[in-house]
């Protein structure tokens, strides 16, 4: 198959050690001292201003986080990591808190121009009317802090708030009170209890009633400092009927130590409202001997907790040394959706574990999970899905298809899919080959005067599809740029 | 993910451990066997739902005591018992609570090329051919065949010559009877030689309602070129625990067929192991769950590509009625050298009863990068298009959906090449569902 052997090429021709981002900005920086106590905790949360109830909150995290233990289940290895090793907190030193985009330490400006993220508005309008796409406003996070965030007045005339989480803090208690920890509580799992406790910043998004976000919002993570941890916190929320389209994307500098960055993202959507999460994850992926890299171990869940909402994922996961990521979705309010499009590409000594839960609570909800893996190199890649109904969630509705392509003899490519129906009238599909074509569909083309391979080349082709056009348009061409793989002729 | 919890032994536990200290001694290196196998249950115990190949058969729970071990069965309660295949053109050894009865047993005029005997007295005669038994092991501690290792006394010794072809299919019977809930343990060893061909059957039965706890564990060696077929027909009693371990080596350009048919005990576990070492080899293992009550079944698989070209299938049907559990946990291996492997495993189930469930873990696990490989699996209830259909032509709904169920497990017991054996099957699957009502 030409298809195929073009994949090969295309994969081998992106070559572990050509991380274009993997410069590193010298900038002075305020730390934290290095290791993890209650005093680093404090420290945090003072540098940010935080009301006691966050206090309080964190170090209650924090005595729970020392009495768990990592978990083990994931497929990937690693040396254990020290926590006391490690930095928790790192700012860029500036005199006063940016007033405006021009007080930002033009260090930081050059690197987010280097990475094409433009971070002045004017800059943004003129970058982007000349490729004919729409705007995207921007929260840039450098290390522990959210550096700048763009076109905050036109969103504030809609009514969006879009802000770092410190800021919202401050600004919007009440908001953040009743939804932080409300979708990933506390106590959910090792890394995200570690980042309930030292979380620095992160976007916050709240997108009032019926109101349709009038632009893209976008998250750019870069990890600059050495041996420092990125904990950001992201958190979400659509109220009724309200639609927001929200890009998230990261690199880090090639170093030869390992990097921690342990995110948690909370989504809520109340009745009829939508939210869009897409990532582009290009953390550094470490060299080809698997020196260096960082380890993302990242908290992805979203509740849609309204009647008829829908919250859509799509991941294009090309970076990172490890990856541990199962971004996931509970669909609690009737007719609820869940979607999640994930393209997973390992290569050199990379290892991802990664897949969805699709929690199927409410009536007749659906969900679909459509992941394409590709391991290259000596790399382990595995897919790990959970799709399970309730007793009560009658009619509930799921198809799955995972794909992966081997390319290579040294590397490994596994699926793990739990599948777990509890009632009579919940339908579950689940395929994981390409030529394992719905027999109903085909027989549908063939109808049509199809011969089999156009059809199987018809639905196959849009299987593939369907992931990077989930896509918005500004991250589909940087996507694009970064695999151009086609994923045609895969295998289990 | 929180801290190790050091587990407390059940009951269940400490009853097995007391009989465990009465294992006889074998002579030679099962005793050895046998010992080993009794330490590492003393270590590890009963598996539960921490332990990933028995996430959804949480045995310290499912299993809350231990019968005590069965005595020796009564010759005629036995042949009451024995009802499955009756009168089949099979050679029938019948295993009661674990040992072989001789009377029911048919040990004569055996074709030429078989050696069949009872385990223990292949055992008691020091017959080297046992120097195989215990020769295939998980790579994971299995607690059933632990058990089974240490206290298994008795069970059927089958011998095909290289290029011998058996007429009648062996059909290795057990039975559990007697007064009072009761364990039983069974070891079998079938070896099959290079260029032979050989039917088994093994079915499980029993009379009563009794909690028995019936385990039994197979070792079957398929040789080169050889052809093995393999019908399990599981239809204990309601309350019943049965635990079956079935281990399996197939050699170069070999064929092994092996189907299950599972409708009885309250909590069924099989643990499938093959170990495909020869190249060119075709394996399928199938099967037909079929479930009502509050049943409970595992149907756990792993099947490991070592060497390259070979094929693998699964199919199995789950049929789900009132508030049953069905689980069915496939696992392929594609080692880095097998390349060219083909393997195909789909797991359908069809859900009758409201409250049932099902829970499918296919999972592969590849390492050689020119193979096919696929899995799928489907849950749902019976389509009401094709109810409509044929409740449209006057079928009642009832009948309907009896005839949607039986093409459904159908497509399975298909699969079965014996005449007579899938006609047995396709009768146990009627009658299942005449009992529906």
């Amino acid at each position: 198959m030409p298809a195929v052997q073009e994949t090969v090429e295309q994969v081998r021709s992106i070559d572990v050690d050509q991380y274009k981002y993997g410069f590193f900005t010298d900038i002075e920086s305020e730390k934290a001292p290095k290791g993890l106590t209650e005093d680093t905790v404090r420290f945090i949360s003072a540098k940010k201003n935080e009301p006691e109830w966050l206090l309080e909150w964190r170090l209650d995290a924090f005595r729970r986080w020392q009495t768990m233990q990592e978990p083990e289940w994931a497929r990937v290895s690693y040396p254990p990591i020290d926590y006391q090793d490690l930095y928790y907190y790192s700012a860029p030193k500036a005199k006063e808190g940016p007033k405006s985009i021009d007080d930002i330490d033009p260090e930081i400006l050059a690197t987010y121009e280097k990475l094409g993220i433009p971070l002045r508005e004017r800059d943004a309008l003129l970058g982007i009317e000349s490729t004919g796409g729409t705007r995207v406003a921007v929260d840039a996070v450098f290390d522990s802090v959210s550096v700048a965030t763009t076109f905050k007045e036109e969103l504030a005339r809609a009514g969006v708030i879009f802000m770092p989480i410190s800021e919202a803090v401050r600004e919007h208690p009440e908001l953040v009170r009743k939804y932080l920890g409300s979708v990933v509580p506390v106590t959910d799992n090792y890394f995200a209890t570690l980042n309930s406790a030292v979380f620095s910043d992160g976007s916050f998004v709240y997108v009032p009633k019926g109101v349709r976000c009038p632009m893209e919002l976008s998250t750019y993570f870069r990890i600059n400092e050495r041996n420092t941890g990125q904990f950001e916190r992201t958190l979400i929320i659509a109220d009724e009927g309200a639609y927001v389209s929200y890009l998230e994307g990261c690199t880090a500098p090639m170093r030869d130590e390992n990097q921690l960055h342990a995110a948690v993202v909370e989504l809520v959507t109340l009745d009829d409202a939508e939210i869009k999460y897409s990532t582009v994850q290009n953390w550094y992926p470490g060299d080809k001997d698997g020196k260096g890299g960082i380890y993302n171990f990242v908290t992805k869940r979203g509740d849609c907790r309204g009647a008829r909402s829908k919250i859509s994922w799509t991941q294009v996961e090309t970076g990172s040394a490890i990856t541990w990521k199962y971004p996931s979705c509970i669909l609690r309010g009737d007719e609820s959706r869940g979607e999640f499009y994930s393209i997973a590409i390992s290569n050199g000594r990379q290892q991802v574990d990664s897949g969805t839960k699709m929690i199927h609570l409410g009536k007749n909800t659906t969900s679909r999970i459509i992941s394409k893996g590709i391991a290259a190199g000596y790399s382990d890649n595995t897919y790990r899905g959970l799709v399970t109904a309730h007793r009560k969630a009658t009619g509930a509705r799921n198809f799955t298809n995972c794909d992966s392509l081997l390319i290579g003899d040294k590397c490994g490519a596994h699926t793990v899919p739990y599948i777990e129906s509890k009632n009579a009238s919940a339908q579950f599909e689940h395929e994981a080959t390409t030529s394992k074509i719905s027999e109903d569909q085909m027989f549908y083309c063939r109808q049509r005067g199809l011969s089999d391979e156009e059809a199987t080349a018809l639905i196959v082709n849009g299987f593939v599809k369907d992931v990077l056009q989930q896509l918005p348009m500004e991250f589909a061409v940087e996507a694009q740029k970064l695999i151009s793989v086609s994923l045609e002729g895969s295998v289990g | 993910m929180s801290a190790e919890i050091r587990l407390m032994r059940t009951p269940a536990e400490q009853a097995l451990s007391a009989a465990l200290e009465q294992v006889p001694s074998a002579p030679g290196r099962l005793n050895e066997l046998r010992r080993s196998a009794a330490r590492s249950f003393n270590e590890q115990g009963l598996p539960h739902r921490r332990v990933e190949e028995w996430k959804y058969t949480d045995l310290r729970t499912l299993m809350r005591e231990a019968v005590p071990v069965a005595g020796p069965a009564g010759v005629a309660e036995a042949e009451a018992a024995a009802r499955l295949l009756a009168g089949a053109l099979v050679r029938r050894i019948v295993v009661a609570n674990g040992a072989v009865v001789p009377e029911l047993s048919d040990f004569s005029e055996l074709e030429e090329g078989l050696s069949l005997l009872p385990l223990a007295a292949a055992v008691a005669a020091g017959d080297e051919r046992l120097s195989r038994l215990g020769g295939l092991v998980p790579a994971r501690y299995d607690a059933a065949l632990a058990l089974n290792t240490a206290l298994a006394g008795d069970g059927v010794l089958v011998h095909v010559a290289p290029g011998a072809t058996l007429a009648r299919p062996i059909h290795i019977a057990h039975v559990a009877v007697g007064q009072g809930p009761a364990a039983s343990y069974a070891r079998s060893l079938v070896v099959v030689g290079e260029g032979a061909r050989a039917t088994v059957v093994e079915t499980f039965e029993s009379v009563t309602g009794q909690a028995d706890q019936v385990n039994s564990a197979t070792e079957f060696y398929v040789g080169d070129h050889a052809h093995l077929d393999v019908v399990r027909i599981q239809a204990l009693g309601p309350a019943a625990v049965s635990l079956t371990t079935l281990l399996f080596e197939v050699g170069r350009e070999a064929q092994l067929h092996d189907f299950a048919f599972t409708s009885g005990a309250a909590v069924a576990r099989t643990s499938l192991y093959a170990n495909l070492v020869g190249e060119a080899s075709q394996v399928a293992f199938n099967g037909a769950v079929l479930l009502k009550g509050r049943q409970h079944a595992d149907s756990t698989l792993f099947v490991d590509h070592q060497v390259p070209g070979c094929e693998s299938r699964e199919l199995f049907k789950h049929v789900l009625d009132d508030s049953s559990r069905g689980v069915f946990q496939g696992k392929i291996v594609v080692r880095q050298a097998a390349q060219k492997t083909d393997g195909r495993m789909m797991s359908r189930a069809l859900v009758l009863g409201d409250d049932a469930e099902m829970d499918n873990k296919p999972e592969l696990e590849i390492f050689a990068d020119d193979v096919q490989c696929g899995h799928g699996a489907t849950c749902g209830a019976i389509d009401d298009d094709l109810l409509f259909y044929l409740q449209a032509r006057g079928v009642p709904l009832k009948e309907a959906q009896s005839l949607l169920v039986q093409a459904f497990v159908g497509e399975a017991i298909e699969t079965v090449e014996h005449d007579g054996l899938r006609d047995a099957l396709i009768e146990q699957a009627e009658a299942w569902l005449k009992a529906r009502g």
